[in-house]
């Protein structure tokens, strides 16, 4: 691994219940670059993301992840999360009865130590990144997640993300369910944190998001497999064309790569 | 590892066992031990004839079989009926009372100073050990505003009028085998009376302590609001831990007069036996407030954390027009314990109001039941009740019940109620452990999240105490 790559994917397979997802990944991102990534539905880009935060559903049966050194695998997610990797959800989940204010108090002292912040603090910071992302005030005492619209779960997603500072961040369409001015602010947040020690991989469906955060590289996953890689040109391609030319250009490999494992 | 894990109750951290002369009597029960128990507490002949009248009743009681309860019968002979540390025995014939050095320390390992200067501050607290109380601290204050806060028997002493007045008048003692039994052989328990007009400034307390074996306790509380006066009571509990099941059957008794609220807060941490179900006390308790005038209102809110099994029911009777009874409960059962647990809501008056919000949270082998009843009689016009029971599991081996018994006999009335069950989720801690949050971290903020309407409840500190104790419950929950 040389200096400048932070995070890599090697030959990654994962399975859920049995039946194999994830098909072999590779993917390497240096530090300070972002990856955007595509590909139609239901071909493994969530459990792509999931995988990489250790979701107990799905068992990983070849392959690693290397954030830092170290090989993520091995460890449990809240370990992941201290590592400095982050995952904002494609479907955020509710935590009834912990308020917004706890939670993330919670989260931060977990990740960074209890000892690094007073509460005083944390809270003013906290309102200051609320109002960055136009968070209302009052969600700092509402129950997190819980009842919350498909947008507001997305900017709080994006508000933990800021609170907690992580290092390689995965969004996972982010982007879906976000009105035009919302998409703007939660851009807006997402690159308060880029920098050349910051690491981000967008999932999308849609180039708009792209156009707000630039990506250096875009890959497209198709059946549990990167297919292509390239530059970000190749978004307006996808936009106008759709899959089928990937399929056509790129499948073949898929395809291939899949007869010779059942021969194994 | 799986996360739906049994959690596995830590060692019981009260379980030590205080070495005290104790006065005890022989076991056994008869109309005998009935007298001696009131003559070691120098009690008037009608307090004694009201014992044997409950006693000549109970003889001719059977234990209720309806509850989702299995346990090994209890022999009713076996037991002791009174035990008090022997320096306290003759406390009220000796004004001087010291209280046993060794005592004294017990409830300061369970954090209860009763020396003048380390006493907590806003709340008064009377420290009952196995069957005397032993304490009250604050009195002065409550002295001042006329509030009476002293044990059982030193009401009937020096209050008799209060007493005869009122005991027995919520729950008489024909109501059911267990408050029969109590009437006949409680030995004490605490009095409250707040005056008209007054609001009690102090939070008042008791903390019962189980410490001889093969004890039974058996204690008595009355509290009575009158007109226009509030009153919030806290009543914990801790026991030793023992291989012989211990009876607890006591009887509350709340009475609010117009205008007047009282609000009694239980956290209940008795030793529930180890993982096998070996041990523990039986928790048998007749707790009913009676909402006498208008406009009145009792609170009952309950954190049952501990104990083998647990009956018990706190229940308001709404007879003062616009009054309105409140149950907030959060009952945790783990290993083998049961709970067969819930209220009563008896709507009497015009336009009286009832809440019902139950948590249940079950794990382990353990069973775990609401059941509940809200009753509107015929003659009660516009009478509204919300009831919300909701359960969680944790594992696969616990059970959860909800049995609301909804008889409206009056068209005006409004009831609504919901249940939900579910299994402390996957994605939800997965979600909460994607933050930096460890495996037994997420637990306790799902099941603090769960239990909050309850916890808001508490008084602050109690509510720390309450979260913690659960927290204690949940520890080593990692398979
Ligand atoms: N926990 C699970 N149990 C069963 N099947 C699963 C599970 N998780 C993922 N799958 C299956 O794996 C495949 C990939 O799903 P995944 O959610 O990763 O797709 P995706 O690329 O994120 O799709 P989308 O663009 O719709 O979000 C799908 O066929 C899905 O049904
Ligand atoms: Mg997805």
């Amino acid at each position: 691994m040389s200096e400048k790559v932070y995070f890599e994917i090697r030959n990654l397979h994962a399975d859920v219940e049995g039946s194999p997802i994830l098909k072999g990944v590779d993917l390497k991102i240096n530090k300070g670059e972002i990856h955007a990534m595509m590909g139609p539905n239901g071909s493994g880009k969530s459990t792509l993301s999931n995988v990489i935060m250790g979701h107990p559903s799905y068992e990983v049966t070849e392959g690693e992840i290397l954030f830092g050194g170290q090989n993520m695998v091995e460890l449990a997610p809240e370990e992941r999360a201290q590592s400095g990797l982050f995952l904002a959800f494609q479907y955020p989940v509710a935590v009834p009865g912990v308020t917004t204010a706890k939670f993330l108090k919670s989260a931060f002292d977990a990740v960074h130590g209890e000892q690094n912040i007073k509460a005083i603090a944390f809270l003013k910071e906290l309102r200051a990144n609320m109002k960055y992302l136009g968070v209302r005030e009052e969600f700092i005492n509402r129950y997190m997640n819980d009842g919350f619209s498909g947008g507001e779960k997305k900017r709080m997603e994006i508000l933990q993300m800021l609170t907690l500072q992580p290092q390689m961040a995965i969004m996972d369409e982010t982007d879906s369910g976000l009105d035009i001015d919302a998409l703007k602010v939660v851009s807006k947040g997402v690159n308060k944190l880029v920098s050349p020690a910051f690491s981000l991989l967008v999932i999308t469906h849609y180039e708009r998001i792209l156009n707000y955060i630039k990506p250096d590289h875009l890959h497209i996953l198709m059946d549990g497999k990167i297919v292509f890689t390239g530059g970000s040109e190749t978004v307006k391609k996808l936009e106008e064309k759709g899959y089928d030319w990937v399929r056509e250009e790129y499948g073949q490999e898929v395809l291939a790569g899949r007869e010779e494992a059942s021969k194994v | 590892m799986t996360t739906e894990t049994t959690f596995i109750n830590d060692e019981y951290k009260y379980g030590f066992v205080t070495e005290v002369e104790a006065d005890t009597i022989p076991k056994g029960l008869n109309e005998d031990i009935i007298r001696m128990i009131s003559e070691k507490k120098n009690e008037p002949d009608w307090m004694l004839e009201w014992r044997l009248q409950a006693y000549r009743w109970w003889l001719n009681k059977e234990e209720p079989q309806w509850p989702m309860l299995n346990f090994e019968p209890v022999n009713y002979q076996d037991l002791r009926y009174y035990s008090a540390p022997k320096k306290m025995a003759d406390r009220f014939k000796n004004e001087e009372g010291k209280i046993d050095p060794e005592v004294k320390k017990t409830f300061e390992k369970l954090g209860i100073p009763l020396d003048e200067q380390k006493q907590l501050e806003g709340v008064a607290i009377d420290a009952v050990f196995d069957s005397v109380s032993v304490a009250t601290t604050h009195q002065k204050v409550l002295e001042d505003l006329g509030i009476i806060f002293c044990s059982v028997s030193e009401a009937c002493e020096k209050h008799p009028e209060l007493i005869k007045k009122y005991l027995g008048s919520v729950v008489p003692y024909t109501d059911n085998f267990y408050a029969t039994l109590n009437s006949a052989v409680f030995t004490d328990g605490s009095f409250v009376y707040v005056p008209k007009g007054v609001k009690c400034p102090v939070e008042l307390s008791t903390y019962f302590r189980i410490n001889a074996q093969d004890t039974g306790q058996f204690e008595r509380t009355l509290i009575i609001a009158d007109e226009g006066s509030y009153v919030s009571y806290l009543e914990g509990c801790t026991a030793p831990m023992r291989d012989r099941n211990q009876l607890h059957a006591a009887v509350v008794e709340l009475i609010a007069l117009g205008d007047a609220q009282i609000k009694y807060a239980t956290i209940q941490n008795w030793y529930a036996g180890d993982k096998e179900g070996k041990g523990g006390i039986y928790n048998f308790v007749t707790k009913r407030g009676h909402c006498r005038g208008k406009n009145s209102k009792i609170s009952w809110t309950q954190v049952e954390a501990g104990a083998a099994i647990t009956w018990k029911y706190p229940s308001c009777i709404l007879e003062g027009d616009n009054s309105t009874g409140e149950f907030y409960s959060v009952a945790v059962t783990n290993n083998c314990m049961q709970a067969d647990t819930g209220t009563k809501m008896i709507h009497i008056g015009n336009k009286t109001k009832s809440t019902i919000i139950s948590k249940g949270i079950s794990a382990g082998q353990s069973a775990n039941t609401y059941r509940g009843l809200v009753q509107v009689l015929p003659d009660a016009f516009g009478c509204r009740n919300y009831s919300a029971c909701d359960s969680m599991l944790m594992g696969d081996q616990c059970s959860a019940n909800t049995v609301p018994y909804i008889e409206a006999e009056n068209s005006t009335a409004v009831i609504e109620h919901e249940a939900t069950t579910s299994k402390i989720s996957e994605e939800q801690l997965f979600y909460i452990k994607s933050r930096g949050i460890d495996e037994e971290n997420a637990i306790n903020l799902v099941v603090n999240g769960f239990c909050k309407e309850v916890f808001k409840q508490l008084p602050l500190e109690f509510a720390v105490e309450a979260t913690k104790l659960l927290e204690m419950k949940l520890e080593g929950s990692i398979g």
